[in-house]
C-alpha cells in the first residue's frame, strides 16, 4: 500500500520525488546516529548480561525514535528553508508545492525508508527455502511483521503532517503528541511476540493519526462522505 | 526574428540563442534587442562550458571509465529568468538523470544478486597486479594502495594521451579509438553476459540464435550510440554498457583495491575538472578556443538532440559516440551544450532563416537537459554493487548506498544550478555512498539484526 501510495501521489512530480529521497536520508541518518550510539553501549558494556543487553536496547530504541523525530524537525527546517527559495524564485509568487504537500511527502519517505529498512532483509529471507518459527516462535512472523510495517510506514506519513502542522501553527502540543505516540508505538512493539498488544494498539493509534491529519488537512465529516457517495 | 522576439516568456529562451547569431549578418537593431543581444553573446560563451570526463582503462581486456561531469543546459539570456528557469527546470532535470541511475544500480544488483559469476574471484586485471590474498592486514593495505596508485596513474596517462591528441587534432584515431572500444564492449561483454545468465538460469540455446541475438543487439547499439537514433534507444544502450563495464569491474576489482580505487577516483575526478592545471580542464579550454565541439564523447544525454541532428544531417557538431572504455584509452567526455551545436547550425543557416527556426524551436523545448557522463554511471554502480556483493547487511546497505548516492547526485546538480559551471559529478555521491557503507555496515546492521530478532520496532 504504502508503494501505491507513492505511485500515485508522488511519483508525478519531480519535486516530490526529491523530497521523499532526501526525507528517507533524513531518516537514514539518524538511523545511523543512533546505531552507533547504540553500537557504543554495547561495546561499552558486558556481552554476557542477558538483561542489561535488553535493557540497552530498550535504552537504543528509545533513543532512536527521539533521534528520528529530531531529524524530523531538522528537514522541517530545511523544507522552510526552501520554500521560501523556491516561493522567491518562481514566476507567480507562490510556491509550486505547498508545505502541506511537502509534509505528506517527507512522512511518506521517513516511512518508506524505515519500512524498507524492517521489511527487506526478511523478504530477501522469506524467498529462500525455510519453515517459519521453527524454534518455538510464533508462526505468524512474516505476517505480523508485514502488518506492523505497514502500520508504521502510515503512521510516519500521519505523523509528517502533524508534526509539520505543529510547527507551522507553534503548536508545542501536537509535536508533543507526534512525539509520544511514536514512543508509545514502539514501545508496544516489545510486546511482541504477544501481538494482540502491539498490533491492535497500533493500528488504532494509527486511525486516530488519520482522522487527526485528515481534519488538520482540511477534510470534514461532510467531505468524506461526499467522497464516498460518489457526490459532485 | 523580431516577431519571435517578441513572443512570450517561454519561447524567449529559444530564441535568444538564435538572434544572437543572426544578428551577426542582419541590420542594426533597436536597442532593446541590442541589449539582449550582447547578454546573448555573453551566454553563448557561457554556454560552451563543458565538463570532461576522463575514461580509464584497467581491463585486460580494455577498459577505461569515464567520470564526467553534469553540465546544465541554459538558454536564458537574462539572470534572473536563467535562475528561475533553472531551478524551476531543475527538479524535473534531477528525475531524469534519478531515473537512469536508478536503472543502472537496479540492474547490476540484480545481476550480483543473481548470476553467480560475478561475484566469484577469478584473477585480476593487470592494472592491479598486486594480490589481496596476504595474511597480513598491513600487507593487504599496502597492496591495495599499489593498486590504486597504478590505476589511477594509468588513468592519468590516458587522460593526458587523449588531450594530446585532441590538441593536436588526431580525430580519426580518437574516433577510431571510440569504435573500437565500443566494438568490443557491445559485442564480447554482452557475449560473456548472457552466456552467465542464461547459465544462471539454466537455460540453453543454441549457438545460432545466440549469434544472432547479440549481432542484432550489437549492431543496433553501434548505430544508436555513434550514429542517430531514437532516444530512449539510445540511453537504453548506455545504461547497459554502463552496468556491463560496472560488472566487470566489480567482478576483477579485489576488495580493498575497489574502495580505495573509489576513493581515489573522486578526489582525482574533483582534481581534473577543477584546477586549472587539470587535463580535463585543459582540454574543456582548448575546445573552446577552437570553437568546436569537443569530439565524440560518451555522455549520458537526457535531452533530446539527436532528434533534432536527424534533421540537419551536415553538422560536424553531432557526432555522439560512446565509448567506455578502452585498454589504451584515456576518452575524456565532453558534455557539450546542446545549443552550442544549435548556434553552429544556425551560423550555417543563416541565410535561410525559416528553417533553422522551426527546427530549432523543437529542439528548444527538449534542449534544457541534463547529461552525466557515463563513468559516473559505472562508479555509481561500482559502488552499489560491492555494497551488494559483499555486503553482509545485504539489502540494507545495499539500499543505504542507492539512498546516499541519489542525494549526492541531488546536491551536485544544485551545486551545479548555482555555479553554473562543469562540475565533477563523483566527488559528493562517491563521498556519501562511502561513508554510508562503512557506517551501514559495521554499525546499522547489528542494531537491525537485533531489533529484527526481538521484532521491535522504531
Amino acid at each position: 500500500p504504502a508503494f501505491g501510495l507513492f505511485l500515485f501521489t508522488i511519483a508525478r512530480d519531480p519535486l516530490r520525488i526529491i523530497i521523499l529521497i532526501a526525507g528517507a536520508f533524513f531518516w537514514l541518518v539518524s538511523l545511523l546516529l543512533s546505531s552507533l550510539i547504540w553500537f557504543i553501549a554495547v561495546k561499552a558494556s558486558d556481552p554476557r548480561d542477558e538483561r542489561l543487553q535488553k535493557g540497552l536496547l530498550i535504552f537504543g530504541v528509545m533513543f532512536s525514535v527521539l533521534l528520528q523525530e529530531a531529524f524530523r524537525f531538522l528537514y522541517y527546517k530545511l523544507l522552510r528553508k526552501a520554500i521560501e527559495g523556491l516561493v522567491a524564485l518562481s514566476e507567480d509568487g507562490c510556491s509550486p508545492i505547498s508545505i502541506q504537500q511537502m509534509a505528506y511527502v517527507a512522512g511518506v519517505g521517513f516511512g518508506l525508508m524505515s519500512g524498507a529498512f524492517s521489511m527487506i532483509n526478511l523478504l530477501a529471507d522469506a524467498l529462500g527455502p525455510g519453515t517459519v518459527g521453527i524454534h518455538g516462535d510464533s508462526q505468524l512472523y512474516f505476517l505480523t511483521s508485514a502488518f506492523m510495517t505497514m502500520v508504521l510506514i502510515f503512521l510516519h506519513t500521519f505523523w509528517g503532517i502533524l508534526f509539520f502542522h505543529g510547527c507551522e501553527h507553534r503548536r508545542w502540543w501536537e509535536i508533543a503528541a507526534v512525539v509520544v505516540m511514536h514512543l508509545t508505538v514502539s514501545g508496544l512493539s516489545f510486546c511482541n511476540p504477544l501481538y494482540v498488544g502491539s498490533l491492535v494498539p497500533s493500528y488504532m493509534l494509527m486511525a486516530a493519526a488519520a482522522a487527526w491529519a485528515y481534519l488538520l488537512s482540511g477534510g470534514s465529516a461532510q467531505n468524506l462522505r461526499r467522497f464516498l457517495l460518489c457526490k459532485s | 526574428m523580431i516577431t519571435f522576439m517578441n513572443n512570450s516568456d517561454s519561447e524567449e529562451e529559444p530564441c535568444n540563442e538564435r538572434t544572437s547569431l543572426m544578428s551577426a549578418e542582419s541590420p542594426p537593431v533597436p536597442s532593446y534587442q541590442d541589449g539582449l543581444q550582447a547578454l546573448e553573446a555573453g551566454e553563448v560563451q557561457a554556454h560552451r562550458k563543458r565538463r570532461a570526463g576522463s575514461s580509464r582503462g584497467p581491463n585486460n581486456i580494455a577498459g577505461g571509465e569515464m567520470s564526467g561531469s553534469s553540465v546544465p543546459v541554459r538558454e536564458s539570456a537574462l539572470e534572473n529568468e536563467e535562475e528561475e528557469l533553472t531551478l524551476k527546470y531543475g527538479a524535473k532535470h534531477v528525475i531524469m538523470l534519478f531515473v537512469p541511475v536508478t536503472l543502472c544500480m537496479i540492474v547490476v544488483v540484480a545481476t550480483i544478486k543473481s548470476v553467480r559469476f560475478y561475484t566469484e574471484k577469478n584473477g585480476q586485471l593487470i592494472y592491479t597486479p598486486f594480490s589481496e590474498d596476504t595474511p597480513s592486514v598491513g600487507q593487504r593495505l599496502l597492496n591495495s594502495v599499489l593498486n590504486t596508485i597504478i590505476m589511477i596513474s594509468v588513468i592519468i596517462v590516458m587522460t593526458v594521451f587523449l588531450v594530446l591528441l585532441y590538441k593536436y587534432r588526431c580525430y580519426k584515431f580518437i574516433h577510431g579509438w571510440l569504435i573500437l572500444s565500443s566494438l568490443m564492449l557491445l559485442f564480447l561483454f554482452t557475449y560473456i553476459y548472457l552466456g552467465e545468465v542464461l547459465k544462471t538460469y539454466n537455460v540453453a540455446m543454441d549457438y545460432p540464435t545466440l549469434f544472432l541475438v547479440i549481432w542484432n543487439f550489437g549492431a543496433v547499439g553501434m548505430i544508436c550510440i555513434h550514429w542517430k537514433g531514437p532516444l530512449q534507444l539510445q540511453q537504453a544502450y548506455l545504461i547497459m554498457i554502463s552496468a556491463l563495464m560496472a560488472l566487470v569491474f566489480i567482478k576483477y576489482l579485489p576488495e580493498w583495491s575497489a574502495w580505495v580505487i573509489l576513493g581515489a577516483i573522486s578526489i582525482y575526478d574533483l582534481m581534473a575538472v577543477l584546477c586549472p592545471k587539470g587535463p580535463l580542464r585543459m582540454l574543456v579550454e582548448t575546445a573552446q578556443e577552437r570553437n568546436e565541439p569537443i569530439f565524440p564523447a560518451l555522455i549520458y544525454s537526457s535531452a533530446m538532440m539527436w532528434t533534432v541532428g536527424m534533421a540537419k544531417p551536415d553538422t560536424a557538431a553531432r557526432g555522439p559516440s560512446q565509448q567506455t572504455w578502452d585498454a589504451a584509452e584515456d576518452g575524456r567526455e565532453h558534455h557539450r551544450s546542446p545549443s552550442h551545436a544549435d548556434s553552429q547550425m544556425s551560423e550555417t543557416r543563416s541565410p535561410v532563416p525559416t528553417r533553422p527556426v522551426t527546427s530549432l524551436e523543437e529542439l528548444e523545448e527538449e534542449e534544457r537537459g541534463v547529461k552525466l557522463g557515463l563513468g559516473d554511471f559505472i562508479f555509481y554502480s561500482v559502488l552499489v554493487g560491492k555494497a551488494a556483493a559483499t555486503a553482509s547487511g545485504d539489502w540494507n546497505t545495499t539500499l543505504a548506498c542507492f539512498v546516499a548516492i541519489l542525494i549526492g547526485l541531488c546536491l551536485t546538480l544544485l551545486l551545479l544550478a548555482v555555479f553554473k559551471k562543469a562540475l565533477p559529478a563523483l566527488p559528493i555521491s562517491i563521498t556519501f555512498g562511502l561513508i554510508f557503507y562503512f557506517s551501514t555496515d559495521n554499525l546499522v546492521r547489528p542494531f537491525m539484526d537485533t531489533l529484527a530478532s526481538h521484532q521491535l520496532y522504531i
